[in-house]
């Protein structure tokens, strides 16, 4: 059985179509990438499986159990997390403290009235915060304010507040976008080390080369539907995919 | 039936205070995105504008009285009277219409420069930021106004002629029961003509389709190259106007005090959330909606069943709107629901 | 991490033996005298609780005073009805205004910003009407709630036979009134600075923080934001109403005026001032209002002709005119001046500008040390300060 089950997703905003009938499988421990020209609803897919959005019709099984109507949070107690596209992260915590909540989080489930102990004599959470920035290369800036970091290294200090929740499911949306090319080597290289602890992952990406270097599995979207999909060779000699895109200029 | 169109006109005038109070902050909000604390202390200072006017005018003189022969008693006599007799007595009894006169270019004045030293500086803020710089702003606006007027209310007269009631039962054939204050009737009539007068403008001049077009798209708007910063100084100018108006013709109503601000703007803002954050309409509809719906409750019937509603109805209202429909009644969909 | 501990009980020590010797060093500023020491007290109690809802969360409330209200007419009724002893007063203060704040709180915060303002605003303004009203057989209406010789005091007539006076409020015997009460208000706040040292502290403290930087990112986190707003609200108000039940423990009666908007702005108006988010800053805040509301309400015409006596007359009358505006009833004018001000130029509170002139001097004394050394500035890392 498929870690995340879509089935027959449909999603409309005042009468225009963003998702239609869309069915999607993807395996555990692949990594599964969205690819699809701008608008094509890569975006609005990725918030129906957050709880950011709910689906007009269709399912969204993820173990077994139905994600669809479920608030965000209780979602990532699930164990589906998400990497936004625009980093979402606390500007004026530090980097250690910004990891530190989502540690707390999954060690404490989505409410506990843990007002009495120190937060920083929670060991193993330290340990786990300070592993985790090392991994991602922010263990230096530790008491920076996460608001002064640069882009770049706000999305990875976000994907470590991810990482550290041990996901079952993560969800990275555009990982590279707006980065310099350096940063995005940086950015698959990371990727590509936190792919061997075999965490399922669904990358969208614009970026062909990140796609072709990360993903095991290629969904094309287009228009709301998935139009192809199969392992990455099988994508890249697909017709329909390469009209999609307006004559394959980007393969 | 009488009972029930009482409350119902009973309910205008103060409906149309709300609305032209809550007419402004959603202006203000709508466009500059500033929540404004000091709106009521705005209203409070247009009615001391009549307070003011009424105190020109009566600056008297203290002339012998000639109809007491027995002794040598002293009565202060107002100049205009003293002047020009008679015409100089009705422009005294006008007071309150004629203070509109000095509230719009006093109150425009007051605007501009709290515009430009002050909410401009607060346009990047938080909105918690500029709530507290605006309460603070009411409170310094009300104290300086008990400094020069004292902290009694100071009643001030409609003119003699609008002083009675008005026998609108006798006039739509319900009997003499149904009496209304004329006053109140003058008062409900320019709070229309008012709010008739900025939605016109908002609707028909370039001016208002900029402002409007900046209520639904701030950004976009600046970037047409637009002097939005100019115009804004102009809303905001517009605003306390229609608030010093609003209270100048609402002291014949309710004699003015420094504190009567407050209790305004609680209830605007309560009017503003029914109506819609930002929806101009919105705020009309829910002033009068809201003025009606506190008059009726505190018809006597109903507050023998429920006692104290009078006091909080409005709230009750707001709370609810707030929790079931947070956009309010007019505002649009995703626009500061949250 | 040790270090951190030993830092925070450092704070709690010094906190401790300043609040406890303020008789001593407040006398030669003019205000070592029981009933100002009390308001500090109390006052600190209320603005400490009110910087765990706003100062962490970040949740503006703009009704805070209702608790402070129903914690007084709590008090006064566990007077009349229980005993003249103050802990059932304090503890039922406490109890009801958490029930009450977890009323106000349970609705008002299915909404944020300025609409979570809007609604605690209403929510007071009806608790303020309502006192006024129908509520006059609880609240004595405009009167204000009193203790009488024929109260029942259930316990202390059971104890000790019906009482033919109207008896003081008293801990165990202990009078409330002169410095004894100061000093039973001056462990309760710093039991009060203790407790919101913890919660600043604690996990939960860390997610309160997270609230106000980010709401949105702690939902994906997995953690339901809500219970931890509303357990910050509750918690305030029941510091709110710990307050309140003081003020009717050193002053046994209650009125509704407690609760109007002026007295919510004020506690706001504490807490900006010391330093939204510090531990001190709100205790500072508080101090400072209350001092100052002290000292330039009692200033009248004569006395700033006194002051002024050494300008040339005229100038004098001029200054002594303008000043007057501010002193005296003109008091409020003042406050609404300093809330102006602060959020404008520095809405950091006097903390953060007191940290800010230690940093310049620490400049200053560096550079006079030569370029040797490094300055100390650039190798403090930013975070220190927003951790305090």
């Amino acid at each position: 059985m498929a870690l995340l089950q879509v089935k027959m997703v449909n999603k409309s905003f005042s009468g225009l179509t963003a998702l239609n009938n869309v069915n999607l499988d993807v395996e555990e421990g692949s990594v599964h990438a969205i690819i699809g020209p701008n608008g094509a609803g890569k975006s609005t897919l990725l918030n129906c499986f957050v709880g950011r959005l709910t689906p007009d019709t269709g399912t969204v099984l993820f173990n077994g159990k139905s994600l669809i109507g479920l608030p965000p949070h209780r979602i990532n107690q699930e164990g589906v997390v998400r990497v936004f596209q625009t980093p979402e992260i606390f500007a004026d915590l530090s980097l250690y403290e910004n990891v530190m909540i989502p540690t707390l989080a999954r060690r404490d489930g989505h409410f506990a009235l843990n007002a009495w102990s120190r937060a920083d004599a929670q060991i193993k959470v330290r340990e786990k915060v300070e592993h985790i920035l090392d991994d991602v290369g922010l263990a230096d800036a530790r008491h920076v304010l996460a608001g002064t970091l640069s882009r770049g290294d706000k999305r990875r200090l976000e994907l470590a507040m991810c990482l550290v929740q041990d996901p079952k499911l993560l969800l990275l949306d555009e990982p590279t976008a707006g980065m310099s090319r350096a940063d995005t080597e940086r950015t698959i290289e990371l990727l590509k080390r936190i792919g061997e602890r075999r965490i399922t992952k669904i990358i969208i990406e614009h970026d062909m080369q990140v796609v072709f270097s990360l993903a095991t599995r290629i969904s094309v979207l287009a228009q709301g539907t998935v139009i192809a999909e199969g392992d990455p060779a099988a994508i890249k000699g697909d017709a329909r995919v390469q009209e999609a895109y307006l004559g394959g200029a980007q393969f | 039936m009488d009972a029930v169109l009482l409350q119902l006109l009973n309910g205008l005038d103060k409906g149309g205070a709300y609305a032209l109070i809550a007419l402004g902050l959603t202006l203000i909000f709508g466009t500059l995105g500033v929540v404004n604390f000091a709106h009521g202390a705005l209203f409070m200072l247009g009615a001391f504008c009549a307070v003011t006017t009424h105190k020109l005018l009566t600056i008297s003189k203290s002339v012998q009285d000639t109809s007491i022969t027995l002794f040598d008693v002293h009565k202060d006599v107002p100049y205009l009277q003293i002047w020009w007799g008679d015409i100089g007595a009705r422009i005294i009894d006008y007071a309150v219409p004629l203070s509109v006169l000095l509230a719009i270019p006093m109150m425009l004045l007051v605007g501009v420069a709290l515009e430009r030293g002050l909410i401009r500086h607060f346009y990047r803020r938080t909105h918690a930021d500029q709530i507290l710089v605006t309460f603070g702003l009411a409170i310094v606006l009300q104290e300086v106004v008990k400094a020069y007027f004292g902290a009694n209310p100071l009643p001030t007269p409609a003119p003699e002629i609008v002083s009675g009631s008005a026998n609108i039962g006798a006039w739509i054939g319900l009997g003499d029961a149904l009496s209304y204050p004329w006053w109140r009737l003058v008062y409900f009539l320019f709070s229309v003509a008012v709010i008739g007068m900025v939605l016109a403008f908002l609707r028909f001049t370039t001016f208002g389709m900029v402002v409007r077009a900046g209520m639904r798209d701030r950004e976009t708007v600046g970037l047409f190259g637009i002097d939005i910063e100019r115009r804004f100084t102009i809303v905001f100018g517009i605003a306390v106007v229609v608030a010093g108006l609003a209270g100048a013709m609402y002291t014949p109503i309710l004699p003015p005090d420094y504190h009567m601000g407050m209790e305004f703007l609680v209830l605007s803002f309560v009017v503003v959330v029914v109506g819609g954050m930002g929806s101009v309409g919105g705020a009309v509809l829910a002033g009068f909606l809201l003025g009606i719906l506190q008059s009726f409750a505190s018809m006597n019937e109903i507050k023998d069943l429920l006692p104290g509603i009078d006091q909080i109805i409005i709230y009750l209202v707001a709370i609810v709107i707030l929790l079931v429909r947070p956009r309010g009644l007019m505002g649009r969909a995703g626009v500061m629901e949250t | 991490m040790t270090h951190t501990v030993k830092r925070d009980r450092m704070l709690v020590g010094g906190f401790a033996l300043a609040v406890l010797t303020m008789p001593v060093w407040m006398t030669p500023l003019g205000a070592g005298y029981p009933d100002l020491l009390q308001r500090f007290a109390i006052y600190g109690i209320f603005a400490i609780g009110f910087n765990i809802l706003f100062g962490l969360t970040g949740y503006l409330s703009f009704g805070h005073a209702v608790f402070l209200g129903v914690g007084s007419y709590a008090a006064v009724w566990s007077f009349k009805l229980l005993s003249m002893n103050v802990l059932p007063a304090v503890l039922c203060a406490m109890g009801v205004s958490g029930l009450f704040a977890l009323a106000i709180g349970y609705i008002s915060l299915r909404r944020s910003g300025i609409y979570f303002s809007i609604l605690t605003l209403a929510f007071a303004q009806m608790a303020y009407n309502l006192a006024y009203s129908v509520l006059t057989p609880i609240t004595n209406g405009e009167t204000g709630l009193k203790i009488e010789r024929v109260d029942p005091r259930l316990i202390d007539t059971w104890l000790s036979g019906p009482s033919t006076l109207i008896p003081s409020t008293n801990f165990f015997g202990m009078p409330m009134s002169g410095y004894s009460g100061f000093f039973f208000c001056a462990v309760l706040l710093i039991a009060a600075f203790y407790v919101a040292l913890r919660i600043a502290r604690s996990p939960f403290g860390a997610m309160l923080r997270a609230i106000k930087s980010n709401q949105n990112r702690l939902n994906y986190a997995g953690v339901h934001t809500r219970p931890y707003a509303l357990t910050a609200f509750v918690i305030s108000g029941i510091f709110a109403g710990l307050a309140g039940g003081l003020l009717a423990a050193t002053d046994p009666l209650a009125g509704a005026e407690r609760m109007q908007w002026t007295a919510s702005g004020e506690v706001v108006l504490m807490t900006i001032l010391g330093g939204v988010g510090t531990q001190l800053g709100p205790f500072v805040g508080a101090v400072i209002i209350k001092y100052a509301e002290n000292i330039f309400s009692a200033f009248n015409p004569q006395t700033l002709h006194g002051i002024f006596a050494f300008l040339p007359d005229p100038i004098e009358d001029v200054v002594v005119t303008v000043t007057g505006l501010f002193v005296g009833n003109g008091w409020q004018l003042t406050l609404g001046t300093l809330f102006m001000l602060l959020v404008i130029f520095l809405p950091g509170g006097v903390i953060e500008g007191a940290r800010r002139l230690g940093v310049l001097i620490g400049r200053k004394t560096a550079a006079l040390r030569g370029r040797r050394s490094q300055p100390l500035g650039s190798a403090l890392p930013a975070s220190g300060a927003a951790s305090e």
